[in-house]
């Protein structure tokens, strides 16, 4: 099996952006940094969900539009004062190409 | 029993092999093969010998009596067509030869991008040394070039051509030069050194085709501008050179691929160069490549040797732009920068840490210490020890790394601290002891910090290592923790020193992080896009979500849309537009706000650019109700309808909203225009009021009724609607450049006086100025950003839907 699934070109989220995934769990925000890197997380922030696609991506880091808690895109773990953590998902760029970890529609199904 | 290695493409890896086999002398009967007509070269050096640098004869590495010496065969300007595995052979046009063992090494091939006029005569590559003497003959003529492509090959291609007088741009897809390879920061500093020596820039363009009759005569850009040219070199990428391979069988993914022993599929073939590809990994720079041919010949010697790929570092062969990457420099968890900005020198260095170990350098300007951090990068030395003085280089290791300003201290006397005025660290030491003891002091006697004032803190740490525990450093209040500057300084720098884009002003402002935080970057983005209309481009990435979806943003993640009603009036078709939109998007809360207007709330954002497209085709556009710029106008019914009204506020306000809006302010703009003193509009607790009276209008500024509740104070009073206008314009400009971001007009005017802003107005002169430069911006800005994302609408669809994809 196919452990990687091929979602879009690279270009297809905009650098320091966020594009969503919908999947049968709920939404997963693909985030592109300045660096070309992606990271996969849920788009629900742990204060009150707010979305963190729409947020402004800083380094590695994305601000919560609305009440800006800063989160991890590595980890998803609140930095600063604030406390929580939002699941990732593996994710990678090959050839242009944004990849995600297949596994995690099943570990979303069991979460 | 001697063996046969026959070789396949005379290249800087091949030669490397073939070096280390005759050194040991292991007997192998050489057949050696090569497309160029011509032996082993230094590839690299091309570069000098296209500006005129170097000659051929310069950068040969092994000639006719080398290859003689060492018995090897050599067919020059021969391509081979075919390997035969079975047979062991390989054909050519000199033949069937076979081979006891092979060697593959075919480099690479530059990557032509399939537009159309791509095989035009004048359209060259930048490979080998045809490509080289056709670009030094076409540059005979001068006349202009255009080098698609601003990553290493490209801008040594570039510089090349202007040193041999022609008149060159640079294209470049990305948003700043060598992005692989360099941060935005090193890739501004970069740009501005190729402009300095007449090499002109673009980036962010896409060509479309390269057109012209009998030869190249211009290249077309997407967005349709088109670019003169005599000759265009493109030096977009390369590819790894596989064809033979794959057509002998041999497995192949994006280059041939070889084991650590440089062994491909088939036992008896092996492969070196830019043609191979290790665990999905490839080459591009000779340092692998070297020590791939060592690997390989011992290999062939059957003495075991395993190739591991190591850190590499580029460096870029253009004289006078001194430039260093290596490692690894994209921000993650766990990394940390240290960033040392030096911008009246154009210095830039950035090192980024992870577990107390160097991963990645980024320097330019100077790069004398890179060999330095290199070797730091490559061997993971353990940095903890000098990371306080790490950033300076070498010379400063050693000292007292607890002490903060040791660095400082470390300084020589003759070490300049105030780049724009010359003024070293012994001046200002001198000026302390004499007497001035703080920074305004050292200002005015040395002059230090006193023009650019990026030096502020190394004449404030200057102090304080002077002066001991009898200074202390002042803390103004900084836009964020990403730079010690405050708005206002960063403000009167963006205007003085001509900074146009955010690395720029990162640079220049001397930023602690590489690329910013959500808190500066949405001040930067307004700044840059009120002091630089025509050349800066807005970047979405760097506003509230608001701006960016240009749609306020609801607590359950939906949005409000609130179309323009023009100073409140609406029609009978505008409203059943509404309604049908309201319906047809199952729009839960409809509602009057209290800017004399209509809210549609809970709308999802997949479906924004389609309720977009419905009240567009009505005729409405965005109320920009989620902006930093300008809100509504307010109008009461005036002297159309009511019997008190003494001109027409309704008239008015709608020519003010028509004229104001879609330009971006420091913070909201509200407007209101009553016709008369009963002031039914409101208009004396907004940010602008037009109160009407007989003779004339009362304008007054610097209302609000949000947080602080405050009457306008009277600006001035004018007779006719044409002065209204201009003189709200010349307010509005006034404010976009001068205030701080976020700061409402009355906060503005609390700083400035409502003196000094009479004064600006009075001066009809100075208004006239300002009305133009509001008009120049508005140019660009006065424009419905609905209509615009309307065409991108895939933009709000999700990226992908895995709903039906199986979860086994
Ligand atoms: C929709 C509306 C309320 C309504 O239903 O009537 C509204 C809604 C919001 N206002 Fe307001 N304001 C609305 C008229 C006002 C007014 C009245 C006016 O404009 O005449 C005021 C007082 C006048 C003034 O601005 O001085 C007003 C003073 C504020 C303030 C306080 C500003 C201040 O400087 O003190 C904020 C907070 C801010 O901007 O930082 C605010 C912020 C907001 C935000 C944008 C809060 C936010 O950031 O999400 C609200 C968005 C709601 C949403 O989800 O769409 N709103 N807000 C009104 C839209 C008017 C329009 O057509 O564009
Ligand atoms: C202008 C320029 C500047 C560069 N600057 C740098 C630099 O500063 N630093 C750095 O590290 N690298 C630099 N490089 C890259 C470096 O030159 C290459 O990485 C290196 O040359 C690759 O070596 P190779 O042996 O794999 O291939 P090559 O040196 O390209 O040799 C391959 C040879 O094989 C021949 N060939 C191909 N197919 C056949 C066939 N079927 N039959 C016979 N012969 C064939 C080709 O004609 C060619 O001569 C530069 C490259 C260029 C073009
Ligand atoms: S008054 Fe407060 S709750 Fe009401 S719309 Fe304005 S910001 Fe929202
Ligand atoms: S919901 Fe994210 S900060 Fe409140």
């Amino acid at each position: 099996m196919n452990d990687w699934i091929d979602i879009a070109p690279v270009e297809a989220v905009p650098q320091r952006g966020a594009r969503l995934i919908k999947t049968v769990h709920g939404c997963v925000a693909v985030f592109r940094t300045a660096t070309d890197e992606v990271f996969a997380l849920d788009n629900a922030c742990p204060h009150k969900n707010g979305p963190l696609a729409e947020g402004i991506v800083h380094g590695a880091s994305v601000t919560c539009p609305l009440h800006n808690w800063v989160i991890s895109l590595e980890t998803g773990v609140v930095q600063g004062q604030d406390e929580g953590q939002v699941a990732t998902y593996p994710a990678k760029v090959s050839d242009g190409r944004i990849y995600l970890g297949a596994a995690f529609l099943t570990r979303r199904a069991v979460a | 029993m001697t063996q046969k290695l026959v070789v396949i493409g005379a290249g800087m890896a091949s030669g490397r092999v073939l070096e280390h086999l005759f050194e040991n002398e292991s007997g192998f009967e050489v057949t050696l093969f090569n497309a160029e007509a011509r032996g082993n070269y230094n590839r690299i050096m091309l570069s000098p010998v296209l500006s005129g640098e170097k000659t051929y004869e310069d950068i040969v590495t092994h000639d006719a009596d080398w290859y003689d010496t060492n018995g090897v065969t050599c067919h020059f300007g021969t391509h081979v067509t075919a390997i035969d595995r079975v047979a062991k052979t390989v054909t050519s046009k000199a033949g069937t030869i076979a081979y006891d063992k092979l060697l593959i090494a075919t480099g690479s091939a530059p990557f032509i991008i399939p537009v159309p006029g791509r095989d035009l005569p004048g359209v060259i590559t930048y490979r080998d040394l045809d490509d080289t003497n056709a670009m030094i003959d076409a540059s005979k003529a001068g006349g202009k070039a255009v080098v698609i492509g601003g990553g290493l090959l490209g801008l040594e291609a570039a510089a090349g051509l202007a040193e041999r007088g022609m008149d060159v741009t640079v294209l470049h897809l990305m948003d700043h030069l060598m992005e692989r390879q360099l941060d935005e920061a090193a890739g501004f500093l970069l740009r501005r050194d190729l402009e300095k020596r007449g090499i002109a820039v673009k980036c962010r363009a896409s060509t479309r085709a390269i057109v012209g009759k009998d030869r190249v005569e211009a290249v077309l850009l997407e967005g349709d501008e088109t670019l003169e040219a005599d000759l265009v070199v493109m030096a977009v990428g390369i590819r790894p050179e596989t064809r033979l391979a794959t057509d002998a069988g041999l497995s192949v993914a994006r280059g041939i691929e070889v084991n650590t022993q440089m062994q491909t599929s088939d036992p008896d073939i092996f492969a070196v160069g830019e043609c191979v590809e290790l665990d999905g990994q490839l080459f591009g720079l000779v340092a692998p490549l070297y020590d791939q041919a060592k690997v390989l010949a011992q290999t062939l010697m059957d003495s075991p040797a395993v190739f591991t790929p190591k850190e590499l570092s580029t460096k870029l062969k253009v004289t006078g732009c001194d430039l260093f990457s290596a490692g690894d420099f994209a921000e993650a968890e766990g990394r940390e920068d240290i960033v040392f900005r030096d911008p009246a020198r154009g210095v830039y260095r950035r090192l980024v840490l992870e577990d107390d170990t160097i991963v990645g350098a980024v320097m330019y300007g100077d790069t004398t210490d890179s060999n330095w951090f290199f070797g730091l990068i490559r061997d993971k030395t353990e940095i903890t020890d000098m990371r306080e003085t790490l950033i300076f280089g070498p010379a400063f290791q050693g000292g007292a790394p607890s002490d903060p300003l040791s660095a400082v201290a470390a300084l020589p006397r003759d070490a300049e601290i105030c780049g724009c005025n010359g003024i070293c660290k012994g001046q200002i030491e001198d000026a302390i002891t004499a007497g001035a003891t703080d920074l305004g002091a050292v200002r005015t006697t040395t002059k230090a910090s006193g023009s650019c004032g990026t030096c502020t803190g190394l004449v404030e740490q200057v102090l304080a290592v002077t002066l001991g525990d009898d200074f202390v450093i002042p803390a103004a209040q900084s836009i964020c923790t990403c730079t010690d500057m405050t708005h206002e300084d960063v403000r009167r720098m963006i205007k003085s020193q001509e900074l146009k884009s955010m690395p720029a002003v990162w640079q220049a402002c001397g930023w602690k992080t590489s690329c910013g935080c959500h808190i500066c970057r949405p001040p930067l983005n307004y700044y840059l896009l009120a002091d630089w209309p025509l050349e800066y481009q807005d970047d979405p990435q760097s506003r509230f979500i608001n701006e960016r979806k240009h749609a306020n943003i609801q607590k359950d993640g939906t949005f409000s849309v609130v179309p323009r009603m023009w100073g409140g009036i609406t029609t009978p078709d505008e409203l059943r537009a509404i309604a049908d939109a309201a319906d047809k998007f199952a729009v839960p809360t409809v509602k009057v706000t209290g800017g004399q207007r209509i809210d549609l709330l809970g709308v999802k954002g997949e479906d924004l650019p389609a309720i977009w497209r419905d009240l567009n085709d009505a005729g409405m556009v965005s109320g920009h109700a989620y902006s930093k710029g300008l809100r509504t106008v307010k109008t009461c019914v005036g002297t159309d309808h009511c019997r008190f009204g003494t001109q027409d506020s309704t008239g008015l306000g709608i020519k003010l909203e028509k004229t104001l809006w879609g330009s971006w302010t420091p913070h909201k703009l509200k407007l209101g225009v009553s016709g008369c003193p009963r002031n039914c509009a409101e208009a004396t607790c907004k940010d602008i009021g037009v109160v009407c009276v007989d003779s004339g209008y009362q304008i007054s500024i610097g209302g609000a009724a949000g947080m602080d509740v405050r009457e306008t104070e009277i600006l001035c009073q004018v007779p006719t609607e044409g002065e209204v206008i201009d003189v709200i314009k010349c307010v509005t400009q006034l404010y976009r450049e001068n205030a701080k971001y976020l700061e409402r007009i009355y906060k503005w005017m609390a700083k400035v006086g409502l003196e000094w802003i009479q004064e600006q107005v009075a001066d009809l002169e100075n208004r006239a100025t300002l009305v133009a430069r509001f008009e120049v911006s508005q140019s660009v800005y006065r424009k419905d950003p609905w209509a615009q994302h309307v065409g991108r609408a895939e933009t709000y669809q999700p990226l992908a839907d895995l709903t039906l994809e199986a979860a086994e």
